[in-house]
């Protein structure tokens, strides 16, 4: 390399300008993710702790095995997995929309944002339904009928954690849903179009992906382990 | 206000905040009393209104240690006054069990969060963070004003519950589940629990605000010129606390949520195997070993969140009055970054009397220790910065000098209680109370008097009374440790804390005296803090006032500035910066601002 290209070269770090070439919003953003996996680390590793420390838990295949309007048929993790292939599709259709920002493509934006919208809905729906059926078959905060795998009697906590933790998920999830909403409003009345560009759209894109990660997680622990 | 109007499309980011801030130093629109003295968005008013609250809050909570220390120094002596406040919190005028414990509840909350978190690095991050990067305000103002506000709703509402019948909480600041899990555990357990959970939430967001602009701030918005390792240490200090509190906090609130649901909706979180009263409560499965991993887990950062803004305010303010440029400038951002890290690895050494698996433990001793090695650092370059300086005795470079002493002596006693084995013998002795009281009470108290004297003249353009400050210095500086030096030996007898009254074991008798005189310099101490309240707020408004824009001779942008200035920092152009901000004494000159361009005969060092 030569010595004239160096000289040319950003010196990032040197005040002036943005080191990571991102205005500040998403700078904080990336912060607040790390903060908020800080939350949702501290409640999994809760979970974790007080579920190795009992001698045996719930199977989560016994408990998950419903499906809406399958009757009494045994689908374990059918319907989770539904849920979360919904929410996933809605990580695709919000990296759209943020292409569709990059391209400054309002209609486009419009769109895929609301089909995020959809996608976040739907999840939220299944989920008050998943809870609704588990309410429905006793288990509630306080309240656990599902025994443990080796068929002792569980403690509460089966359920405590369960609602509490996909509860706060819920709630990123509810949450991110109005962003979505407000980003629709904003970019459907060009908002974004006047400001010439769409850089809200990526600050909720990396929220709702975020939520989304989380989610894979919240399935890892709650489902298949 | 926002600041994505300076964003110029993908290719480059550039901060030009003068851009869009130019409107604020035109003043055409007009500033109401609303807009400049309640909802401001001015980081500087900003920094005003969070010391002023910190200020409230310490006169409270100072208060309360004084109410319960005439309860230990006195446990025999009537106060009749006490019952004409306090009624049948104090009947007969004595202290009743359930007031006393909610005395040193609210004196640990409201000093550690209110005052030495919110009231320290609040003020001074809003104060210097714009000032001494060179930018015209904070990334987000709006942000930063919600932030005080945030800190003020949970004020209000801590302040509310000490109005409650049943009292504010009163499990001690760390509110150790499950006393504060159960209502019919004590009074302090009732409403007041339940107030002081949720101030604490609030109190949470209000630093999660404030801790996410003070970080892209710093990433951000540094004028040109202003590389990383050019900034003041204070920059660096608040920038590892705003990411500590970022990091950290948001466990404590994992852990609170989880509190809550135990309270309020049958869970058994914390909860397993518990009776009240002759009552089997029919949780089980939880652990209350839990609650105190969560709890520290942010608990011990905490303690550094408090400690570091002071320890770059000691920096800055000893560099600036001994003349010299401070030594081992990038040790000092190492060492900062070490504690950073460490702070987060140690919290179990609060727990090793838990019933800790020993083995575990060793880790925490191992690592717990490693802190000593920054922290030294620290300590030898704040000596050698003053080591044949010429030392220019402000109140603030007094206040400096015995923050360093504070920290040494505060900072061994450390290294005993690291120690589980010694632990064990000293947990939950006085030894703790006068170890973290020194280490980390009295000296961040001391980083921020020498910040307050430090930067009153940018604060209100006036200077604060230096008379009242050396009589502030000296009282406190030998009032402290008459206060606190005691303590360790009454610990290492083995006088357990937070006990009522000692008077039944004859084996703590001989500390009566004792007892007796620390807490008549503590009502000394006391009321010479309010002296300082006093001198604080006469001066602002009567001090002599300030002719020169740069009145300590130093090197940092703030000094640029005019004497009152506006929204917007600078009249005209944001200076551009060509040297670090610690040019003192070189090649004969007293000091050379950040701005000046490095001279063509200048020598190399920096």
């Amino acid at each position: 390399m030569s010595t004239s290209v160096t000289a040319t070269q950003t010196k990032w770090w040197n005040g002036g300008k943005s080191p990571f070439n991102l205005e500040y919003g998403k700078v904080m953003m990336w912060y607040f993710l790390m903060s908020d996996a800080f939350t949702f680390g501290a409640f999994l590793i809760s979970y974790g702790t007080v579920r190795f420390s009992s001698n045996s838990w719930p199977d989560p295949n016994h408990v998950f095995n419903a499906f809406p309007l399958a009757g009494h048929a045994n689908l374990p993790l059918a319907f989770v997995s539904l849920m979360t292939f919904i929410l996933i599709i809605s990580s695709v259709t919000m990296v759209l929309a943020v292409h569709a920002g990059h391209n400054g493509d309002k209609k486009a934006v419009v769109k895929w944002i609301f089909w995020t919208i959809i996608g976040g809905l739907a999840f939220l729906g299944c989920q008050a339904w998943e809870w609704t059926h588990l309410h429905e078959e006793g288990a509630w905060w306080g309240r656990n009928p599902f025994p443990n795998a080796n068929g002792t009697a569980a403690s509460t906590n089966f359920s405590n954690f369960f609602f509490t933790i996909t509860g706060f998920h819920g709630f990123h999830v509810f949450s991110g849903v109005i962003i979505n909403i407000i980003m629709l409003i904003m970019a459907q009345k060009g908002v974004f179009e006047r400001k010439g560009h769409y850089l809200m759209i990526e600050k909720a894109g990396l929220y709702w992906h975020f939520v989304d990660l989380v989610w894979v997680f919240v399935f890892l622990c709650f489902y298949l382990i | 206000m926002s600041n994505d109007a300076t964003y110029h499309g993908p290719s480059e980011v550039v901060t030009t905040h003068d851009v869009h801030h130019d409107e604020h130093h035109v003043h055409h629109h007009k500033e109401t009393f609303i807009t400049k003295y309640v909802f401001s968005q001015d980081h500087k008013m900003i920094a005003k209104q969070f010391i002023v609250t910190g200020i409230v809050w310490a006169i409270i909570g100072g208060l309360f240690s004084v109410l319960f220390r005439l309860q230990l120094g006195f446990p025999n002596v009537d106060f009749p006054i006490l019952e004409t406040f306090f009624g049948r919190w104090a009947k007969g005028g004595h202290i009743q069990p359930e007031f006393y414990y909610a005395l040193i509840t609210m004196h640990g909350t409201v000093l550690v969060f209110f005052v030495l978190t919110a009231g320290l690095s609040g003020t001074f991050a809003n104060l210097l963070i714009p000032l001494q990067i060179g930018a015209r305000d904070m990334a987000s103002p709006f942000l930063n004003m919600l932030s005080y506000w945030f800190f003020f709703t949970a004020s209000i509402v801590m302040v509310s519950s000490l109005f409650v019948q049943t009292g504010p909480a009163s499990g001690g600041w760390t509110s150790y589940a499950p006393l504060s899990a159960l209502a019919e555990a004590s009074e302090g357990s009732k409403v007041g629990m339940d107030l002081w959970l949720v101030s604490m939430a609030l109190f949470v967001v209000s630093s999660l605000l404030g801790g996410l602009n003070y970080i892209s701030t710093i990433l951000n918005m540094r004028t040109k010129g202003m590389s990383m390792t050019r900034l003041p240490l204070t920059i660096w200090a608040l920038f590892f606390t705003a990411i500590l509190g970022v990091l950290s906090f948001p466990v404590l609130l994992s852990g609170f949520i989880l509190l809550l649901f135990d309270r309020h909706a049958g869970t058994s979180f914390y909860l397993s195997d518990i009776v009240v009263n002759g009552h089997v409560l029919d949780n089980e499965g939880g652990s209350a070993i839990l609650y105190q991993h969560l709890f520290w887990f942010l608990g011990h950062p905490e303690v550094y969140i408090i400690i570091l803004p002071s320890m770059g305010i000691v920096s800055e303010v000893l560099s600036v009055n001994s003349r010299k440029p401070i030594f081992g400038y990038m040790a000092m951002i190492g060492s900062l970054f070490a504690i950073a890290i460490l702070a987060f690895l140690v919290w179990a050494h609060h727990m090793f009397v838990t019933g800790l698996n020993p083995f575990l433990g060793s880790f925490f001793v191992l690592l717990t220790l490693l802190i000593a090695v920054p922290s030294a650092i620290k300590v030898f370059n704040w000596l050698t910065t003053i080591w044949r300086g010429n030392l220019r005795l402000a109140p603030s470079t007094l206040f400096s000098i015995g923050f360093v002493s504070l920290f040494i002596s505060g900072g061994l006693t450390g290294i005993f209680l690291g120690n589980s084995t010694i632990d064990i013998h000293l947990h939950d002795t006085m030894f703790i109370v006068a170890h973290f009281h020194i280490v980390m009470g009295v000296a961040s108290f001391f980083g921020m008097f020498a910040g307050v004297y430090h930067w009153f003249p940018k604060m209100f353009g006036r200077d604060i009374n230096h008379t009242l400050g050396y009589i502030h210095f000296w009282v406190t500086m030998i009032g402290a440790y008459l206060i606190f030096w005691p303590m360790h030996y009454e610990g290492l007898a083995g006088m357990p804390r937070r006990y009522l009254d000692l008077t039944p074991w004859v084996s703590f008798n001989k500390f009566q005296t004792l007892n007796e005189m620390i807490t008549i310099v503590s009502i000394i101490v006391f009321a010479v803090q309010l002296m300082f309240v006093f001198n604080f707020f006469y001066s602002m408004f009567k001090g002599r006032k300030v002719t020169s824009t740069n009145p300590w001779g130093a090197n940092t942008l703030e000094w640029t500035t005019p004497i009152n200035p506006g929204h917007g920092n600078w009249p005209g152009e944001i200076p551009e910066v060509h040297r670090w901000a610690y040019d003192y004494g070189k090649d004969g000159r007293e000091f050379v601002m950040q701005t000046e361009p490095i001279g063509t005969n200048e020598s190399k060092d920096h």
